[in-house]
């Protein structure tokens, strides 16, 4: 079996401490550093004319997605085709659970399939703990609910590495609904857990309350007190739902006050702006801003394979020895 | 049947007012022939060894959930009646959120029909609303006549005012109480756990401890306004504890009773479990200072009785995702360990205090009188200690369904044995 390189991380399998990836409340920052290195290393295979190894040969990923999604989907697809294991996936529209079975039951079926790794979506938080419970699969989580989604917060946090030099020194400011984010608690996850110093910024309406003491971090409903000091801004997509459930009054108001724009980016003239998309252009953030050369959203969507490579090959089962 | 038998060598325990009595407790023909030293009886009468074991009147569970009839696959008057003989408890008040719901006299009727094969006294406790629905009083006389000690549409708010106020003119008349479920759910329209620290980090939906004040608060202006005896069902805020405190400094009808798991866990358990179903209910687990709050009205009287909110759901129903599963768990089987862990032990309640919140205090709120521990009364009584350890498993479990969080938990004090209606059943036996 080849390591897609022969660099020292790789060669210590079983440095994660877990055996799934649900979210990152537990994991340590040598976990999550040996994630984005071998991470990084999977960036490299991918800007290789062959972009494939053979490393889950054998192995079979399903993905189970009860809610809309095309790109973590896609992502994982790709991620997973690239190892070379088996994909099999089921959506909500295609699947059984129309029919009125349950997770579990969903679950197992898949499992009797001797699928090794279930990549599962879901608008219920908690259900891949519940999944991880019911089957002895490897689960891995690709968003439940506005509870966690740590392959997104993974790649973000692989996209800033690359631009910064120590997270210790770095201010990230998430700004948006924190409360129905599961990018935001997520990256404020991998963000602390790796040192930085993060700040929550939204309208009260969608600031859990208690956050300060639910997570280490600092919380503001003021824009300009979220950029200050700040080296990395990440604007969160406004779902329109939560306006008709009186959360903001209108997308014009939360532009105007949450919206970030050139005149913020010449004021901060070392900003750089990230977002988990997909990108409602004038709300969160304007043309401009999206376009800018000190947007990295771009890599972030590049990041994304690389670092869902990275957590199969490194949680699931090999088959190497059957 | 057990008519005769001799309870030798425990220490009777009457709760008010207190005493305590070493004696041999005999019993002909269902009531208490004598009581004290018993000398040696013929040889067919059989005999308990209640040797360091405590013997009060027979225990009752104020909120408990039988889901008779409609709902026979998560419980029974028969089921659930094991459940409580293996928790201690002779009498429950059962709760009208079935299907139908218990909103006219028959379906009371049918639910007492149910009981008559067991020893438990089963007491129906009839809706508020006609349907349930929250829009017009249920035939309340009708209900009473019928046996039903109490209303309330629990599960559900009475969710208008106005109704509220009607519900607690109306059954002033029937000297009954109206036992409201305290939640504004304009508040909490998709809560699935505590509003707080834990909900911020886990993503789920809040239940604001407001939702639940809210309620209490209007609930005891409008007991002021009518006179109207109003009990708080499973109070479970700090706020909440300290306005029912008022209400009573103020000479308001108002009583208030607690759950044994809104004394016990927290909503740290959610995210501690991974999620698991059984930490979800209404109301939900709160903070460890509303735990502490809810321990202080116990200790200084303004929470009246302990009661369990005994909630099953099978397992199919509750082995879903949280934001899927039902609300409510066991309690019947698990109440007394609990209580002798996190309320005796650490000194919060002494013994005759507990027994009183589940004896006296219950059956005063439902107009019912409470038995005694008295030669030439019916034997009605619960025979248990305080100070057993002992772990809770799946096995003990009588109830039809398993929906608990305490399996494999710590206990202290244990229930032995019930008799009631002219039966002897030793706890866990049936």
């Amino acid at each position: 079996m080849a390591a897609p390189t022969s660099s020292a991380p790789l060669d210590r399998p079983g440095a994660l401490h877990h055996r799934h990836l649900l979210d990152l409340s537990t994991y340590e920052a040598d976990e999550i550093r040996y994630l984005l290195d071998t991470a990084q290393e999977f960036r490299e295979v991918l800007d290789r004319p062959i972009r494939q190894v053979p490393t889950l040969q054998g192995t079979s990923v399903a993905s189970l997605f009860f809610e809309p999604s095309t790109r973590t989907k896609l992502s994982f697809t790709l991620a997973a085709g690239r190892l070379s294991a088996e994909t099999v996936s089921l959506s909500k529209s295609s699947s059984s659970v129309t029919k009125g079975e349950t997770l579990k039951d969903t679950a197992r079926n898949v499992e009797a399939m001797q699928v090794d790794v279930v990549v599962l979506r879901h608008p219920s938080p908690g259900a891949p703990h519940f999944l991880a419970r019911c089957t002895d699969s490897v689960v891995l989580n690709a968003g439940d609910g506005a509870h966690a989604h740590p392959t997104q917060a993974l790649l973000d946090v692989l996209t800033m590495r690359t631009h910064i030099d120590s997270f210790e020194d770095l201010s990230v400011s998430v700004i948006g609904d924190i409360t129905h984010s599961r990018v935001a608690r997520s990256n404020v996850q991998a963000l602390t857990t790796l040192g930085a110093t993060v700040t929550l910024c939204g309208p009260e309406t969608m600031l859990p309350v208690e956050m300060e003491a639910a997570m280490d971090v600092r919380t503001t409903t003021r824009l300009d007190a979220a950029l200050d000091g700040c080296d990395i801004a990440m604007a969160l997509r406004i779902q329109m739902e939560r306006q008709d459930a009186g959360l903001f009054p209108s997308t014009r108001e939360y532009h105007r006050q949450f919206g970030i724009t050139a005149d913020h980016l010449r004021r901060h003239p070392d900003l750089l702006i990230m977002h988990p998309g997909p990108v409602n252009r004038g709300i969160e953030l304007t043309d401009a801003v999206v376009d800018h050369e000190r947007s990295i959203i771009l890599s972030q969507v590049t990041n994304g394979v690389a670092l869902r490579m990275a957590a199969l090959y490194l949680l699931a089962p090999r088959r190497e020895d059957a | 049947m057990t008519p005769h038998l001799l309870l030798r060598g425990g220490t009777l325990l009457r709760p008010r007012p207190q005493t305590t009595q070493d004696a041999d407790l005999l019993i002909r023909d269902g009531t208490i022939a004598a009581i004290g030293d018993v000398p040696d009886v013929d040889d067919d009468l059989p005999v308990y060894d209640a040797s360091g074991m405590l013997i009060s009147p027979g225990w009752m569970d104020m909120h408990v959930h039988l889901r008779e009839p409609g709902y026979e696959h998560k419980e029974t008057v028969a089921t659930g009646s094991r459940a409580a003989l293996a928790g201690g408890f002779t009498d429950v008040a059962c709760m009208p959120n079935t299907d139908p719901p218990l909103h006219t006299r028959d379906v009371v009727e049918f639910v007492r029909e149910r009981a008559e094969d067991t020893p438990v006294g089963v007491h129906p406790i009839a809706c508020v609303s006609k349907e349930r629905a929250g829009n017009e009083i249920a035939e309340m006389a009708d209900l009473r006549d019928g046996g039903a000690v109490a209303f309330s549409d629990d599960g559900a708010p009475v969710p208008t005012a106005e109704l509220m106020r009607r519900a607690l003119e109306y059954s002033s008349m029937l000297d009954r109480p109206i036992i409201n479920h305290m939640e504004e759910e304009t508040l909490n329209p998709s809560g699935q756990m505590h509003e707080g620290a834990v909900s911020a980090r886990l993503g789920l939906d809040g239940i604001p401890a407001a939702s639940e004040d809210v309620m209490i608060a209007r609930d005891i202006e409008l007991a002021a306004l009518t006179g109207g005896a109003l009990h708080v069902a499973h109070i479970s805020t700090a706020r909440g504890v300290e306005l029912v405190r008022r209400a009573k400094a103020r000479g308001l009808p108002v009583t208030a009773e607690v759950c044994t798991h809104h004394l016990t866990l927290t909503d740290a358990a959610v995210e501690r479990t991974g999620f698991d179903t059984n930490t979800k209910m209404h109301p939900p687990l709160r903070s460890a200072a509303d735990v502490d709050a809810l321990k202080e009205g116990l200790a200084d009287g303004t929470i009246d009785a302990i009661c369990t909110d005994h909630a099953p759901h099978a397992s199919y129903e509750k082995q879903v995702e949280f934001a899927h599963a039902p609300f409510g768990i066991l309690g019947l089987e698990t109440a007394w360990g609990l209580i002798g862990r996190e309320l005796i032990e650490p000194g919060v309640l002494s013994v005759a205090e507990a027994v009183r919140k589940l004896t006296v205090a219950p059956r005063r709120i439902l107009r019912l009188d409470a038995p005694q521990l008295a030669e030439g009364a019916p034997a009605r009584l619960t025979v248990f200690d305080a100070s057993t350890e002992w772990t809770f498993m799946e096995d003990d479990l009588r109830s039809k369904s398993e929906n608990t969080p305490f399996t494999d938990a710590e206990m202290v004090g244990r229930p032995w044995a019930v008799y009631s209606d002219g039966q002897f059943v030793e706890c866990g036996a049936a």
